[in-house]
């Protein structure tokens, strides 16, 4: 099937089986490795990436929903060379490891603050319940989505 | 994981949909946010030869006033649900629970009318919409017609649907100033609950029911029929697993659900009456 | 106190930001998933749905028509390919009973997900899509999946063994004869607990993946892994697959955590190279997280029988500790080893007489093999004893700090020599103990919880601490040559000044999540005066990094890291017979401060570091005889184990309506000696004591009798969320260990290591007015309420 999707701004006109997930589309088919994949079951959070300014798990929607939406993945937050706010956050506060949740949680994170733009601890925890991190114990983490809510 | 082929269908149209859904037969399976669906088909515990995709259906997202009741689009997602200003003043249960369905990006995908027609007893809004007397609206290809909740839930993932029916809508009465509750116990945020409880409770009247207390979403008839006798919230709540038939799994033991659904219909009715 | 805030320098000690962070940061970084190999052919493995059965057949035919198959094999078909079995490098007595295991069964299958077929695809969905239709007919037998069951050989797994029991590893300490006996005979005070290490699944967050690229003309086989261990991999693919180990290259790109899990020589990595070989193309496999739960390794599995004798104070005079070690289908690469690595920690941080008792013994079971998972064996070692401290305090009638306060090994007594001969480095457990005391509110949080914990009383206060000393920094090679482990426990460092003065180090250490590119540099700039941006950190090639041992047991900074310190110490040494040279003065004249050398006394005859690189380089004005360029390798082998030790303090309220346990506090104070970047040292902490309150509270592998794994997704398998767990509250002590230059111990296992029983502790001592004694791992909700129905049950018992 034909589908037409914007990613990170640039429109990319591709035929794709139904069953080709999102996350899959963005990786194999645009070639953007950056969102990873950590689960089989929408529990992780890895995938995440932004449909139309919103978190969206990538591996639970397929590509041929996002046929005319616009997609911003983690290649997509930073800008001529400088890192987007939160990612800067993240890096300040040493808020990964592996990085192999960061893209996940970092996309999950911008997408908190859209909606909550001063949350509190608890908020940001709870707004993070989709995304599983296994190296930083989330304490770095919340600290950083706190400071990059501080720095706006 | 990805799911077996599949063809994929787009309806402009709730009208549309139930065509095409008539015209592929049992195989077929509408797709709304695919927060249900699209889980069981990637571990190919699903595997329907169409999609229909209902997502574009924009004329089925909306929370409208309607007088006496709140008529909710079957398309509307659960973190509209969860930040309607209209539902927050008229059913604040149904917006508080929405907002434990999942987690923030499953709620941006995620449709009521999806979770309701899916029929799991482990989601919240089943459940919820139960307890509030909810009514749905289901279109069909000779027309529309309402189901009370409390008709609806049939069996595990069983509704009244019939196979070329599509929900539309849902219509939740408003409360009028009932106190309320919503006690989700589960181990992680993110899950399933192991019991919940959707409970209201105004002068005699009340409505409670109880989320993964068996095959189906449960109204504790029992619990707001003792209340309405008189009886204390603490007696009532001893009642709370009459009308379920829970399950054993990795979580909890049928008995140890017994047991929560009792301590937490207390709770919420505690809180309800407060 | 030791407490010492001492810099050594400006870059050492400093919060540093991490020089990885910005690859990972903004999807550039490339984990092997997501390397671009045109042409490569995905691998998919069938796996076995029964626990324990005989292959009866396998039928190919069926798969190797589906589109894009382009190979189907089964493992007979593979036989020929395998040098040797697969490898374990740690056959832990002379008798070990190990069966030999290849990459896909033929025979028999001895755990679900134990590979019996592969399928070669042009895509990982024509793979996955044909492996649906090989049809394997199995005689299922009966599954083994408790380990007192299996014990029994009531059900044989490896008919070649003719028991289930691998081996049984004693430790004797020579001369003690009796003296445990006669300590048990003689105790004021004993207790016997029984206590069970569930299993767990370390689920990385990066799935495993691998990529086998070969030369066919040129040779070479280069093997991408997700894994910690690339050089170890080396050796053992070479080995196993009968390829010369000079044209065996292997590369870790960004790895996605590891825990243990990827510390391994995987099936899966050797069906790769071996397809990759025999069909002259790329080879790749990624794992999905449902197969992982099934087939990378797991953790713990222990059942835990222990014995504490003590005196009228409390004074620990014996300990005696029975283990039986779940080992899974068949032992993976350091399987048999893992129990013994907590062998020595059973008296944890106390000051104990030479009576100690200790035998583990191995068993198979027909579950998915164990092996390494983070701290593997000493979390195992430091919950027993912190658990039997906390019965005997309560035995005794005692507080359990004030237990612990009687029995620490005193700083004075440092270093000391512990009943089993080993030397630890450093410490001041009170110190540490204290320290979070007060940072808990210890004291206070008692007289509340005294207020709080009333008879009826819904929600109950419990505290609960732990004291651990970790034995890291593996290892020196000659200790692993007595516990018969097949390798060293060296680390090599390559240091090397560019003509710019610029600096490359090549490292054998394997980070996955560490940061060690920004903690060496911090290590080198410190040593050569230069900035940490000046230095690159080469590391996980083997091509680029020949040397090394890897990723494992809070090895790399103790190991690794003081390798690359010794390295520069060469370095300088070098470049100050030049200076000598180029000076005119004698080398014992110079001092190197601050990237230059400097005549003593003559602060204007001074020569840079980078003036001497260019001459190094140039060549054109060395003394005689001396080589030209700046670079030194080096390869160190620690003399001891490092000892990071701390206290950790938990304070949780139990709803006693539903069990649930929700955490208020959590206190750890650490010392892991000295902080080379504190920012990377508290992320380990809290990430280490998150994994251990997860094993306390949330995690467990839940199999059912017929041996399939109940929770084999992150769905039901329940990692927790920030949701879920508390923020920690840290301190540190820092005492410096003596046995390295930069006076470092390690920290990477240290959080998980006390959390486990500092939060079991704490459930157990809110629950303890109710009767409760022990509540099992993971104390869910469920197991607390049991716990306490039991013990209420029990009460009313015993009141009629």
């Amino acid at each position: 099937m034909k589908i037409s999707v914007t990613v990170n701004g640039v429109v990319h006109e591709s035929d794709v089986e139904p069953r080709t997930l999102l996350v899959h589309y963005v990786r194999e088919v645009v070639g953007l490795t950056g969102t990873n994949i950590g689960c089989d079951t929408s529990s992780c959070g890895a995938c995440s990436v932004h449909v139309n300014g919103e978190a969206v798990k990538s591996c639970t929607m397929l590509a041929v929903q996002a046929d005319g939406q616009s997609i911003t993945t983690i290649e997509g937050m930073a800008t001529d060379g400088v890192l987007h706010p939160m990612q800067q956050a993240f890096m300040e506060n040493h808020g990964l490891q592996c990085g192999y949740c960061t893209p996940g949680m970092v996309m999950a994170a911008t997408s908190l603050l859209k909606e909550n733009p001063n949350p509190t601890e608890e908020e940001v925890r709870l707004g993070l319940e989709g995304n599983l991190c296994r190296c930083t114990g989330y304490h770095n983490i919340v600290k950083s989505v706190l400071a990059a809510a501080a720095g706006q | 994981m990805i799911p077996a082929a599949f063809d994929y269908v787009r309806a402009g149209s709730a009208a549309e949909a139930i065509s095409l859904i008539g015209q592929h037969g049992d195989e077929a399976k509408f797709l709304a946010g695919g927060h249900s669906l699209l889980p069981l088909m990637k571990l190919r515990l699903a595997a329907p030869s169409v999609l229909v995709d209902i997502g574009r259906v924009s004329d089925l997202s909306y929370i409208k006033d309607a007088g006496d009741h709140i008529a909710i689009g079957a398309l509307t997602r659960h973190m509209d649900v969860e930040t309607s200003a209209v539902l927050q003043e008229h059913v604040p249960l149904l917006a508080h629970a929405a907002g434990h369905v999942g987690d923030p990006q499953v709620r941006h995908r995620g449709t009521i009318g999806g979770s309701i027609a899916h029929a799991d007893p482990a989601s919240d809004l089943p459940a919820t919409t139960l307890a509030l007397g909810a009514t749905y609206i289901a279109q069909g290809p000779n027309g529309t017609r309402e189901i009370a909740a409390a008709d609806f839930y049939q069996g595990f993932l069983e509704s009244a649907l019939a196979a070329d029916e599509m929900l539309t809508e849902i219509r939740v009465p408003k409360m009028q100033g009932a106190g309320w509750s919503f006690q989700k116990f589960n181990r992680r945020a993110q899950d399933w609950a192991i019991v919940g409880v959707a409970a209201w409770r105004r002068n005699g009247d009340s409505g409670v029911a109880l989320v993964n207390m068996g095959s189906t979403p449960i109204l504790a008839t029992s619990v707001s029929g003792a209340l309405a006798q008189g009886a204390s919230v603490s007696d009532a709540a001893q009642l709370a697993a009459e009308e379920a038939e829970p399950q054993s799994d990795l979580n909890a033991s049928p008995e140890y659900r017994v047991h929560l659904a009792k301590v937490l219909v207390r709770r919420a009715l505690e809180a309800a009456s407060a | 106190m030791t407490v010492t805030d001492d810099r050594p320098s400006a870059v050492l000690g400093t919060r540093l930001l991490r020089r990885e962070d910005p690859a990972l940061l903004t999807g550039e970084a490339k984990y092997t998933n997501d390397l671009d190999l045109p042409g490569a052919l995905h691998l998919a493995v069938l796996r076995s749905p029964y626990a324990h059965a005989r292959i009866v057949s396998v039928d190919l035919s069926a798969a190797q028509a589906s589109p894009g198959v382009v190979a189907v094999y089964s493992g007979a078909d593979l036989a020929g390919e395998w040098a040797s079995p697969m490898p374990s490098a740690w056959a832990v007595t002379a008798d070990m009973k190990n069966p030999a295991h290849y990459p896909l069964a033929s025979s028999k299958v001895c755990y679900v997900g134990d590979g019996v077929a592969c399928v070669l695809a042009t895509s990982d969905v024509a793979a996955r899509d044909a492996l649906e239709l090989i049809d394997v007919r199995y005689e299922p037998l009966p599954a083994v999946v408790d380990l007192e069951d299996a014990l029994s050989d009531r059900v044989v797994i490896h008919d070649e063994l003719s028991t289930n029991s691998s081996y049984t590893w004693d430790l004797k300490i020579e001369g003690t004869e009796g003296q445990v006996e006669q300590a048990f005979a003689d105790a004021a005070f004993t207790v016997k607990e029984r206590y069970v290490q569930q299993r767990l699944i370390p689920m990385a967050m990066e799935p495993r993946a691998v990529a086998a690229v070969p030369q066919p003309f040129g040779g070479d086989m280069v093997l991408y892994s997700a894994t910690q261990i690339p050089h170890i991999l080396k050796v053992m693919t070479a080995l196993t697959l009968g390829i010369p180990e000079h044209q065996m290259r292997v590369i870790a790109p960004s790895v996605g955590g590891g825990f243990g899990s990827k510390l391994d020589v995987y099936a899966e990595e050797l069906l790769c190279v071996a397809l990759a070989r025999k069909h002259r193309v790329p080879v790749r496999w990624n794992e999905e997280r449902g197969e992982g739960t099934v087939a990378t390794t797991h953790g713990r599995g222990q059942i835990q029988h222990v014995e504490l004798a003590a005196d009228a104070d409390g004074k620990l005079t014996a300990v005696r500790i029975r283990l039986l070690a779940d080992m899974g289908g068949y032992q993976q690469l350091i399987t048999a080893g893992i129990p013994i690595l907590g062998a020595f920690l059973y008296a944890g941080v106390y000051d104990l007489p030479q009576a100690y008792d200790f035998s583990c013994t191995g068993v198979y079971t027909t579950l998915t093999p164990t092996d390494a998972y983070r701290g593997a064996g000493r979390p195992e070692a430091t919950y027993a004893i912190e658990r039997a401290m906390d019965a005997l305090a309560d035995q005794m009638g005692i507080d359990p700090m004030d237990l612990r306060k009687r029995n620490f090994i005193r700083k004075e007594q440092f270093p000391y020599t512990a009943f089993t001969g080993l030397v630890y480095d450093s410490g001041d457990h009170l110190a540490a103990a204290e320290m979070a005391a007060e940072m808990a509110d210890y004291d206070g949080t008692r007289a509340r919880q005294k207020a709080q914990n009333v008879p009826g009383a819904k929600k109950l206060l419990g505290i609960g601490q732990a004291s651990y000393f970790e034995m890291c920094g593996l290892a020196p090679s000659r200790v692993l040559a007595s516990l018969n482990y097949s390798a060293g426990g060296w680390e090599a460092a390559t240091v090397r000044i560019l003509p710019t003065n610029k600096v490359q180090v090549v490292t054998g250490t394997a980070p996955h999540g560490q940061g060690h590119e920004t903690a060496w540099s911090m290590i080198v700039a410190d040593k050569l005066g230069i900035a940490p941006g000046d230095v690159d950190v080469l590391h996980s090639d083997t091509a680029l990094a020949p040397l090394g041992l890897d990723t494992y047991g809070s090895r790399s900074l103790p190991v690794g890291g003081v390798a690359i310190a010794i390295a520069c110490d060469k370095v300088i040494d070098k470049a100050k017979k030049i200076a000598a040279h180029q000076l005119e003065a004698n080398e014992d004249d110079l001092d190197f401060t601050g990237g230059a050398f400097t005549v003593k006394g003559s602060p204007d005859r001074t020569m840079p570091l980078a003036a001497i690189a260019f001459e190094a380089f140039t060549a054109h004005n060395l003394p005689d005889g001396l080589e030209p360029n700046l670079e030194a390798q080096v390869t160190y082998d620690p003399p001891n184990f490092s000892w990071p030790f701390g206290t950790h303090i938990c304070t949780v309220e139990v709803d006693t309506e539903t069990g649930q346990v929700d955490v208020l506090q959590y206190v750890a104070v650490d010392d892991c000696g000295v902080q080379v970047n504190p920012l990377i040292v508290e992320g380990q902490v809290h990430g280490g004591v998150i994994q251990g309150l997860a094993q306390a509270l949330y995690e467990e592998a839940a199999y059912d009798t017929d041996g399939n794994l109940k929770n084999a997704s992150l769905a039901e398998y329940l990692v927790p969320a920030a949701s879920d767990v508390p923020p920690i509250t840290l301190g540190h002590t820092v005492t410096p260990s003596p046995t390295n230059q930069l006076g470092v111990k390690g920290i990477g296992e240290a959080g998980t290591i006390g959390a486990a029983p500092a939060v079991i502790n704490a459930v157990v001592d809110a629950l303890s007015g109710l009767g409760v004694t022990d509540v099992p791992m993971p104390a869910s909700p469920h197991n607390v309420w049991k716990a306490i129905q039991a013990a209420t049950n029990n009460s009313q018992g015993a009141s009629k």
